[in-house]
């Protein structure tokens, strides 16, 4: 059975105070009714190895982030419907959205019984700041000049400049809230308040959890015991997912799902989300420098044909700009790019050339069928007179040696809940993952201006034109969006929303999904 | 029997030697690699600020030699030392890994052993004759194909078609003697299929060989059997370079089946090595290393050892 749910109508959280208080009473989910308790649930993911740590500073793959949040919670979430939810945090308010604060959950303990308070958030966050801090997270925390506690139960942060999308930061992957011990080290092997404590953890090989059964969040948990395996090679986790050895799987193998999809037992769910590649320019060197190559470039790629031969049809066209259709924000009036050699040959000769050749760096590594695209993406530039050359480089050490080293390279990114978030982190001047060194003072303004813009229509013009500006000026051809895709057992169930943040609804199956 | 003794010590202090320098090899090699651990954890989420937090906390800014030289002096106190990434102790890091690693090494080893050595010894005595032939054929059939594709195989045959064994391994740590065995047994036989031919090629060779020598001619002209010959006269002359091939195919099964791992899921040290490589995790990288290169010296020293002691001149040499 194949069922194929998009998830495009994602609503736009409340803002600020007094709409928080809202969310938290809407934090019952619709699934709870539902939901059955019980049974053995077990997961195949695809990222990680064996030397992944506990430690959230350090999660990339999904095999450390399912992990973290089977162990914890952070204080606001993803939901399944996209929206911004309260976690550990029960409430938050600003006036300025430049001092920011968040009312704990009370009555939550750890799994080692220690209430939550207000030093563990701050502990737990103070992972990410600091000149000795080793986080992935540090950037996303760079704005934040303050954290303080206000009694035992609150806690103050205060940032450098406005952000209205501050709370959406904080439901990154990244910030986990762990107690800190009696020595007043944070402690990192795997306490949280999550739903589930570890049994065993062999990263690479086998995760071990067993239902907390203390948990306080309302219907979630629902298995007994959880089995996350780390199974690298594709076809191998297909054929234990057929053959029942396990529930369900995070697949990337777009080839093979037509397939998968014959098995009565098995169902493929393709969700539509904002993960996309991009071919990134250094906008800064020649030939990239000028604005007519960067457009012969972005009207060279035949991006209809790139979703349906390299994704078979799981994605959506992009227009050279990260915000997805299923992001707050997504400016459909924007007129979508097309391909056309004719332009593409037309901006070429404007810049004053008659023929371009440029060497695009790519890995399979980065994703099933990244060397696909851009070979497809060659034949596609070539009537316009560029030749696209193909670069291949290998997957181990991608990202420290090819990535925003070479002039012209592929890049991933995964989805976003906000535009700030992406925009914040790719497209900032001087940034430092500006992978096609964009600088543009106009929307470097906008970004600005937009974290502080509290009128809604406001905000959304404002996003609006900064998805024209990328598109137009910017250094980054973004063909597509890719769906995530995973398969299941039939007998393993879900609510009506699955989350579009990330595969498996949201990196958090573990504790939303059951077994019927 | 002093003379043996006298190989050994000498071979095992070479050994010793060997393993110095193989050390030095691999510490060179993964300097050699492009990027270090901190980039390889942190990946496209590095920073120049968290990167050179990254190094000073694993003492990554000091100059190699003295990174050499400290682990170096662990390693001769028997401190393995702690993965760099995940801080834990190499030992119990390798200890689970490596007894998996032995455990389906071994099962493919009691199948494939006497398998390849009957099955040579068949075909040396029933030589050019179909049957003979047709050993041949599926051995050098099975060695042929790439050991992926022969798990594919068992894989779709005996767990998708006929679903007698599990397709991936997932072993639970307190699984019993014969639970291991059933979830084993699939990556057990695609190890099998792919070293028996060898052996068993060489087997076959080698007592052909010693066919036409004229020790054999007289026994034949005595009256013994074909039989006899084969196995009372010809084998024990064939042992050496039987055990030779034997022991380069057990090293084999110890450290060349990642693909295999890779298959079946199955925890063993292959997979521990890739992952440690492309992380940059020396001290992991230099435990697994020496611990392989240190099976091979003694697989070959045990071969050596076994060939000398069946030859009666070799073993009784003035």
């Amino acid at each position: 059975m194949t069922k194929y749910t998009s998830n495009l109508s994602i609503g736009r959280r409340g803002f600020l105070a007094g709409s928080a208080a809202v969310l938290g009473l809407s934090n019952m989910p619709r699934r709870a009714a539902a939901a059955t308790k019980g049974g053995t649930f077990r997961l195949a993911v695809s990222q990680g190895g064996t030397s992944d740590t506990l430690n959230p500073a350090e999660a990339s793959g999904s095999q450390q982030i399912m992990v973290g949040w089977a162990l914890r919670n952070n204080l606001t979430e993803i939901g399944s419907d996209n929206k911004l939810k309260p976690e550990l945090a029960v409430s938050w308010s600003s006036d300025d959205a430049q001092t920011w604060v968040f009312k704990l959950r009370p009555g939550v303990t750890f799994h080692n019984g220690k209430s939550l308070g207000a030093e563990d958030a701050i502990a737990s966050l103070n992972l990410h700041r600091g000149e000795d801090s080793t986080s992935g997270a540090k950037a996303l925390l760079a704005g934040v000049s303050e954290i303080t506690a206000e009694g035992t139960d609150t806690v103050k942060i205060t940032l450098s400049a406005p952000n209205a999308d501050f709370p959406f930061i904080l439901s990154d992957y990244h910030f986990q809230i762990m107690p800190v011990g009696a020595d007043g080290a944070l402690d990192l092997s795997g306490t949280g308040t999550g739903g589930y404590t570890l049994e065993s953890w062999k990263p690479g090989v086998k995760t071990v959890l067993q239902r907390n059964p203390d948990y306080w969040k309302d219907g979630a948990a629902n298995f007994d015991r959880v089995e996350l395996l780390l199974i690298s090679d594709s076809g191998s986790a297909t054929t234990a997912l057929v053959t029942g050895e396990i529930d369900a799987v995070q697949s990337a193998e777009y080839k093979t799902l037509g397939l998968l999809g014959r098995d009565k037992n098995v169902e493929i769910e393709s969700i539509s989300g904002g993960f996309h590649p991009v071919f990134a320019m250094q906008s800064s060197q020649a030939p990239f420098s000028d604005k007519n190559v960067r457009l012969a470039l972005k009207y060279g790629v035949d991006r209809e044909a790139l979703v349906k031969q390299v994704l078979r049809g799981h994605g959506t066209i992009a227009n050279d700009h990260p915000i997805a259709p299923s992001m707050p924000y997504f400016d459909a009036s924007l007129e979508q790019r097309a391909y056309d050699p004719d332009k593409a040959k037309f901006h070429l000769k404007e810049a004053g050339l008659d023929s371009l050749a440029v060497s695009l760096s790519v890995s399979d590594s980065l994703f099933a069928g990244a060397v696909d695209s851009v070979t497809l993406y060659r034949e596609h530039a070539a009537p316009a007179g560029i030749d696209v050359q193909v670069a291949r480089e290998p997957g181990d050490g991608y990202w420290s040696d090819v990535w925003m080293k070479k002039p012209f390279f592929t890049g991933s990114w995964g989805a976003r809940p906000v535009p700030d978030m992406i925009f914040a982190t790719a497209y900032s001047k001087g940034g430092d993952w500006n992978e096609s060194q964009f600088s543009n003072d106009t929307f470097q303004q906008l970004m600005l201006a937009a974290r502080s813009e509290l009128d809604e229509a406001k905000r959304g013009q404002m996003y609006g034109d900064m998805q024209a500006i990328l598109r137009d000026e910017g250094g980054s051809v973004i063909p597509f969006f890719r769906n995530f895709v995973f398969a299941r057992r039939v007998d393993i169930s879900h609510g009506e929303d699955v989350a579009s943040n990330w595969a498996l609804d949201g990196y958090k199956a573990i504790e939303r999904w059951w077994k019927a | 029997m002093q003379h043996l003794f006298r190989l050994f010590v000498q071979r095992l202090a070479l050994g010793l030697l060997t393993l110095f320098a193989v050390s030095l090899v691999i510490f060179l090699s993964i300097e050699l690699l492009p990027g270090d651990v901190a980039q390889q954890v942190l990946g496209q989420s590095a920073t120049p600020e968290n990167l050179a937090a990254f190094r000073r906390e694993l003492g990554l800014d000091q100059p190699a030699y003295t990174r050499y030289l400290s682990w170096f002096g662990g390693f001769l106190q028997g401190d393995l030392g702690h993965s760099l990434i995940s801080g834990l102790p190499i030992k119990e890091l390798i200890a689970e890994r490596m007894y998996n690693t032995f455990f389906l090494a071994g099962f493919a080893a009691l199948i494939a052993v006497p398998l390849a050595v009957v099955l040579g010894v068949v075909a040396a005595l029933y030589r050019d004759t179909t049957l003979d032939k047709t050993i041949n054929v599926v051995a050098l059939t099975a060695i042929s194909v790439p050991e992926f594709f022969v798990g594919y195989i068992l894989v779709w045959l005996f767990a998708v078609e006929l679903g007698l064994f599990p397709s991936i391994a997932n072993l639970s740590e307190d699984a019993s003697l014969g639970d291991r065995i059933y979830r084993t047994f699939l990556p057990a036989m695609t190890l099998t299929l792919i070293v028996t031919a060898h052996m068993m090629r060489m087997t076959r060779a080698s007592l052909i060989n010693l066919l036409a020598l004229p020790y054999l001619e007289m026994a034949r002209l005595k009256g013994a059997s074909q039989r006899r010959l084969i196995v009372i006269h010809a084998l024990p002359n064939a042992i050496a370079p039987i055990v030779t091939v034997i022991a380069i195919n057990l090293a084999y099964l110890i450290v060349g089946v990642v693909i295999v791992e890779v298959v079946f899921v199955y925890p063993g040290m292959g997979q521990l090595l890739v992952d440690s490589v492309a992380k940059r995790d020396f001290t992991v990288v230099q435990t697994a290393c020496l611990l392989f290169a240190a099976t091979y010296i003694l697989f070959n020293l045990a071969s050596d050892l076994i060939s000398i002691a069946s030859n009666p001149r070799l073993l009784h040499r003035k």
